[in-house]
């Protein structure tokens, strides 16, 4: 604050004699790939946002900008964002991370977060992302012993290491679960496309897959799944999903658990330093244990003590007692990547290029 | 009774009022619109026109936008608008958008790291190319065995948008990228960097060739036996073909001339403004162009005026987003009343209203 702006509130207050802190609320902005009402990624994020004016009420003033394409039109809609007085802004999505790091060079006073990202150019850029192949293994577990069929399946977006990462989790969980197990990945190019990604849950169903899980945004395939009456599942993605956990007649629907993206905490941690001073660059990689990462209801299809073992791997996670990239795992080809009770390296898990051992198929170039 | 007469010939004072009165009722009409949002609708009128352009806070930033996001489509309507006119509807400008980039980051991302001064017009040469030769297969089908060329150019941008994908997490993947899909950023690259020709104008290769192309096909149309042709094949096929104008040779011209332009404007897009060859880099201007051809009266000096003011609504729109916290919706809604009441208002231009006292039976 100015020192001009706090003197003179200062007489207000003091004229006034009532008013609390005429202080400028710190105002915190948002950039969304998609619509807020998505339903997945972006509407995850943007509870975020409410959650954080929930959080300050007065305090903080919160703007936002929805479906801003990832090209030439993000660096303008930040720097538009940068003029109009944001103090700390929050890009949504991985394709806007170097437009973040070019309007963060000519802000400097700004701060500027970039999720999912790993270039932090300028002391003032920094970037967070969740730990979801943490969610990937409990899923993993549940649809390992779901599985009447023996095969499971995972709608992929893209071949990159974050996806990558949450197949392995998801196998290797599966395979303990379920020693019989085989996984199947279909690749849909997209992270929201509900017709391709219906087309990618009906070309596993009729492969006779019957537990699906989704690294895409929209409830197609649960739409899908729920087409074949109670003989497949699925589970929410990127958020709970819940309309489809019971059917119309109250039987169980299609979606036995989810995925859900919690950025509330982070948002709320990471504004409040802003006020309090304490604000300083970081990478932020958090998961089950702060809470960034949550696994929503499980409905009843899932047996009792298959929710119990689940809710033990939850606890696990969440105490940090478990990694689930926890050795002996082996790579595809048959050479060991992590040794008896030896653990996952972030550097590792980050720039992940390769399945673990059991996944057919090869990962396309 | 109100009826509806065919003028005899297009009013010249409606070509010019239909796109003012447009814009006017596209400012009463989302001015309610944003009220029912709760918005004040002066407001968000005035930040939609008017604070992008004269806005202390804003303008200095905002007003060099206008042309880098004017600039790629008046390029791509311009070259539209002479298939228009000659009655050859290629919807596919994203397609030949998307693959002129490809081509033409591809032909520079093969010299990497060279820093001759060539990469860039060897760029610039591949993007016309590559968006040449893919409004050529609709061409050639259209020539040769009947096909639409609507369909065939539509269907095209899907094709297109899966290379795109295939090419951003393959091919042209930044090795240096730990593996996330996206092409190397050309503005850290300066070989091959469509930078800001003066520094805070926005001015880019981009916009130079969009406004040479403005003033090249004002010529053409009205100087050259080519843009009369081409008219000619729009208004009177049969005369056209009587006067020896081949039918196929003005498919092949317009939607060539169609493609090289929407190709450029690609590629000057991913090597300035947008930077690299994402998955999704392509944002729609393929198709807001055919608007702005419209808008503009398929006229390269009506094309140059509608691209910015197309441009307005959307550095404006951001805006109304930012500050009133209106939905995005919205404005996307704002935008397309825009074309709604420039073709409902267009009806004045070969009609006129007459007033009959109704006929008694």
């Amino acid at each position: 604050m100015k020192r001009r702006t706090l003197l003179a509130s200062a007489a207000f207050a003091a004229s006034l004699g009532t008013a609390a802190f005429a202080q400028d609320p710190t105002k915190a902005c948002f950039v969304y790939v998609g619509p807020i009402g998505d339903g997945g990624w972006t509407y995850q994020h943007h509870q975020g946002a409410l959650a954080l004016k929930e959080e300050y009420g007065d305090k903080v003033e919160i703007a936002w900008q929805e479906s801003v394409p990832e090209g030439s039109d993000a660096e303008r809609v930040l720097t538009q964002m940068a003029l109009s007085g944001c103090n700390i802004i929050f890009t949504t999505s991985f394709g806007y991370m170097d437009a973040t790091n070019a309007v963060a060079a000519k802000f400097p006073d700004i701060k500027f977060e970039h999720s999912t990202g790993y270039k932090r150019e300028h002391p003032n850029v920094s970037t967070y992302n969740a730990r979801f192949y943490e969610g990937r293994a409990v899923v993993g577990h549940i649809a390992g012993k779901m599985t009447k069929t023996n095969k499971i399946g995972y709608i992929g977006s893209f071949p990159i290491p974050e996806v990558i990462m949450g197949i392995n989790s998801y196998f290797h969980h599966a395979k303990m679960a379920n020693p019989d197990v085989e996984l199947v990945v279909t690749w849909a190019y997209t992270w929201f496309d509900p017709a391709k990604e219906a087309d990618a849950a009906r070309a596993m169903l009729d492969q006779g897959v019957d537990v699906i899980t989704a690294h895409t945004d929209s409830t197609a395939p649960l739409a899908e799944i729920g087409k074949e009456d109670g003989n497949a599942w699925g589970f929410g993605q990127a958020s709970d999903m819940a309309a489809f956990m019971t059917n119309d007649d109250g039987t169980p629907g299609p979606r036995v658990a989810s995925i859900i993206d919690e950025w509330s905490p982070y948002y709320i941690k990471r504004v409040g330093a802003l006020m309090d001073g304490t604000y300083e660059q970081i990478d932020s990689w958090a998961g089950m244990p702060e809470g960034e990462v949550v696994i929503g209801e499980m409905n009843d299809a899932i047996p009792d003590d298959v929710k119990a073992e689940a809710q033990e791997l939850i606890d696990a996670i969440s105490s940090g007692e478990y990694h689930p990239f926890t050795g002996p795992i082996n790579r595809q080809d048959g050479t060991p990547w992590l040794a008896e009770g030896e653990t996952a390296e972030d550097g590792t898990l980050l720039g992940m290029d390769f399945y673990i051992e059991g996944i057919k198929g090869e990962i396309p170039q | 009774m109100i009826k509806l007469e065919k003028r005899p010939q297009p009013s010249r004072l409606w070509t010019v009022l239909a796109p003012l009165l447009a814009v006017l009722l596209t400012m009463v009409v989302g001015g309610a619109l944003f009220w029912f949002l709760g918005a004040n609708p002066f407001e968000a009128i005035r930040t939609i026109f008017w604070d992008p352009l004269f806005d202390p806070q804003f303008a200095p930033f905002s007003r060099p936008q206008l042309l880098v996001k004017a600039g790629p489509l008046i390029l791509i309507a311009i070259g539209l608008s002479i298939g228009f006119r000659a009655g050859i509807w290629n919807i596919g400008a994203e397609g030949q958008y998307i693959m002129g980039a490809i081509c033409g980051a591809g032909a520079g991302l093969a010299l990497y790291p060279s820093d001759s001064v060539l990469v860039f017009p060897l760029m610039i040469l591949c993007g016309a190319l590559g968006g040449w030769a893919w409004a050529m297969i609709p061409a050639i089908l259209k020539t040769r065995f009947g096909t639409n060329e609507i369909l065939v150019s539509l269907m095209l941008v899907y094709v297109a948008e899966n290379i795109l994908a295939s090419m951003s997490s393959g091919l042209l993947r930044n090795p240096e990228g730990m593996g996330f899909p996206g092409s190397r950023n050309f503005k850290q690259w300066e070989a091959a960097h469509n930078a800001e020709l003066i520094p805070n104008t926005g001015m880019h290769w981009g916009v130079v060739f969009a406004f040479i192309c403005v003033i090249g096909v004002y010529v053409m149309l009205t100087r050259h036996i080519q843009g009369f042709n081409i008219r000619l094949t729009g208004d009177a096929p049969k005369a056209a073909r009587f006067a020896g104008v081949s039918p196929a040779r003005v498919v092949f011209l317009c939607l060539g001339l169609a493609g090289a332009l929407a190709g450029l404007a690609g590629l000057f897009e991913v090597s300035g403004p947008a930077g690299q060859i994402t998955i999704d880099f392509n944002s729609g201007y393929g198709f807001t162009a055919i608007i702005v051809a419209f808008l503009g009266r398929l006229n390269p000096i009506g094309i140059l005026l509608a691209g910015l003011l197309m441009a307005l609504t959307y550095i404006g729109g951001e805006l109304a987003q930012l500050m009133l916290g209106v939905p995005g919706a919205s404005i996307q809604l704002f935008q397309g009343m825009l074309l709604f009441f420039l073709l409902g208002v267009d009806v004045f231009t070969n009609f006129r209203i007459r007033l009959t006292k109704p006929e008694l039976a």
